[in-house]
């Protein structure tokens, strides 16, 4: 068995505490379902010397209702949670398939959202420990002509090729929640579309989160609440696999024409990819067979595909078609 | 080189690669770079270091290094495994599915991919399927474990569901029964009456190699019937 190197683990009873840990062990590395945490540690390519559990910290779990009609998710409700939760199923459909699609129902019962989306790519080349560019080496393994790279990024790349692996990170951007986080002594919010960052912001991280800062929880607004909502993922097998490609979509119809869109998609770039011409294109039209061509012309529009995944430019343009095919009933 | 044929002791072999290539500063450049230390390597280093460690040793990290801090968790804790609280002694870096095969020696829950890919591993905490593979003993310490010898009655009978995979030879090797077993009265103790669909949901964590879905499956719907 692959056994993980030794660690001192803190299991602390609040933020509070959380916090005087992380910051006497600069090195600490928070961990919180541990399903993405410890295949590192296991295959010992990161080897922090101490952990802190956030999952028992009352305060950082469970879902309310906001005055906007929104709602509030803590970092550390579970995946399963998000998905069976009555209000996030009534308000927020889509946040909830998403949910329910990641992995498999036992990683989804322990797995946080939090972790969900604060979790590192998927690159294998990264993950089996390869001095790549984002492992502070000075090469990407998977941009050469012979690296197996289907599962990598067709925009924005910047020396590294690695995509936004999460399935909740695109339904959270496109239903424009806002990330809540204790940095010091200060609560910071992001909104969803910036917590995301690519290489060329910061190629060592994924997310804006800093050593030593907390993930709260999401704030959902109720922008989207009880709008027509659509998710879909595209994966290898239907159990364990990441998406290759996946499209989140909320939108609001009126007289049989869409009045308002914001549609998102993952797997395609290192943060989820905003459909910006989809939404543009489609606000105002009525949905049906005309649109869905033009959808299909304008969806992937830019990519820049790599050696092996080329096969993702018409899935991604059937998604977002896919998408607009659900608000025609 | 005029080392080929069988190794001849007296010979003084070169270490190292054969290849060496000279810097301007008639430095060595080395051809590679270790990606990073592999296990194997690992388990060498610390053999050739000299340090006494054996094998279960190392596997079961006794040297417990100095607590440099009393905040952190204790080692020796309370876990209840099918209804009865053991007193073990647990590193942080345990999961739980080594502590309940290693320590308690309850070996009916397997271990298959150890990374949270087949579901060999398969425990309830708390009532909910988790793999105990990738689950950090320390994490689930509160909760109530229950394993696959805990599922038959204490006289010995088995739970429909067992009985239920017997009738429909659900178990081909038997590799996957103990996790499809759990997440299938998992499933039955939440939702008596599932559908097919809802049935075929629950144990999709669970991968059989030899292929017998749609066996466990018939057997999760008969067993449906009994209890
Ligand atoms: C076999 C397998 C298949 C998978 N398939 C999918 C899939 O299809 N789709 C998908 O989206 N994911 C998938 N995953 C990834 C996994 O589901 C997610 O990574 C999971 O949601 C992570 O949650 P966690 O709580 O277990 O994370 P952890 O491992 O506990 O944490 C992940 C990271 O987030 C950080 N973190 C966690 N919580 C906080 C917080 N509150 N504040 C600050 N930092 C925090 C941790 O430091 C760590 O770096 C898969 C994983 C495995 C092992
Ligand atoms: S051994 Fe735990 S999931 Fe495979
Ligand atoms: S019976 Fe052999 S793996 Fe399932």
């Amino acid at each position: 068995m692959d056994v993980m190197h030794n660690f001192e683990l803190y299991q602390p009873g609040s933020v509070a505490d959380a916090q005087a840990v992380l910051k006497d062990n600069p090195d600490a590395w928070i961990i919180a379902g541990g399903k993405d945490s410890l295949d590192w540690f296991k295959d010992r390519v990161k080897q922090p010397p101490a952990l802190v559990d956030i999952s028992g910290i009352a305060e950082l779990h469970g879902i309310t209702a906001q005055e906007d009609g929104g709602l509030w998710i803590g970092a550390t409700t579970t995946l399963t949670e998000v998905a069976e939760d009555a209000a996030v199923r009534e308000k927020f459909p889509m946040l909830a398939k998403a949910a329910g699609l990641v992995a498999s129902p036992q990683i989804r019962n322990l797995a946080t959202l939090g972790g969900n989306v604060a979790q590192d790519t998927r690159c294998v080349y990264y993950r089996d420990g390869f001095p790549c560019y984002r492992a502070g080496g000075n090469t990407c393994y998977a941009n050469t002509p012979t690296a197996m790279n289907r599962e990598h990024t067709m925009y924005e790349a910047s020396r590294c090729v690695a995509v936004t692996p999460s399935d909740t990170a695109p339904a959270l951007v496109a239903l424009e929640a806002v990330m809540v986080i204790q940095r010091g002594s200060r609560q910071v919010e992001v909104p969803a579309s910036e917590f995301f960052i690519g290489p060329e912001i910061d190629i060592t991280r994924m997310t804006v989160l800093e050593r030593g800062d907390i993930l709260l929880g999401v704030k959902v607004p109720g922008k989207w609440a009880g709008s027509r909502q659509y998710f879909e993922k595209a994966a290898d097998r239907n159990v364990w696999d990441f998406a290759l490609v996946n499209v989140a979509m909320a939108a609001r119809t009126e007289g049989g024409k869409i009045t308002a869109a914001s549609m998102v998609c993952g797997g395609v770039q290192c943060t989820p990819r905003r459909m910006s011409d989809v939404e543009s294109l489609i606000v105002g039209e009525a949905p049906g067979a005309e649109l869905e061509g033009l959808v299909k012309r304008v969806a992937a529009r830019g990519a820049r595909p790599l050696n092996f995944n080329h096969f993702k430019v018409p899935l991604m343009q059937n998604l977002a078609a896919r998408a607009v095919r659900s608000l025609a009933v | 080189m005029d080392g080929i044929g069988p190794f001849d002791p007296t010979v003084g072999y070169p270490s190292g690669p054969a290849i060496k290539e000279i810097g301007p500063e008639g430095r060595h450049i080395p051809l590679w770079k270790p990606l990073h230390m592999s296990r194997r390597a690992f388990l060498r280093g610390v053999v050739c270091s000299g340090t006494v460690i054996a094998g279960s040793a190392y596997l079961f990290s006794t040297a417990s290094p100095a607590r440099a801090d009393a905040r952190a968790v204790e080692r020796m804790i309370s876990l209840t495994v099918n209804g009865r609280t053991h007193t073990v002694d647990v590193p942080p870096n345990e999961t739980l599915a080594f502590t309940i095969r290693y320590r308690l020696g309850l070996t009916g829950t397997k271990v298959g991919c150890n990374h949270a890919e087949c579901g060999a591993c398969t425990v309830m905490a708390d009532g909910v399927t988790v793999y105990s593979c990738s689950t950090l003993t320390h994490r689930v310490r509160s909760k109530e474990i229950v394993t696959v010898e805990g599922i038959a009655a204490p006289d010995g009978t088995l739970h429909p569901v067992q009985q239920a995979f017997i009738e429909e030879l659900a178990p081909q090797c038997g590799f996957c029964t103990p996790g499809q077993v759990v997440s299938a009265v998992a499933l039955l103790n939440k939702n008596p009456r599932p559908t097919v669909d809802e049935a075929r949901h629950a144990l999709s964590g669970n991968l059989c190699r030899c292929g017998a879905y749609d066996h466990y499956l018939r057997g999760v719907m008969k067993a449906a019937e009994r209890v």
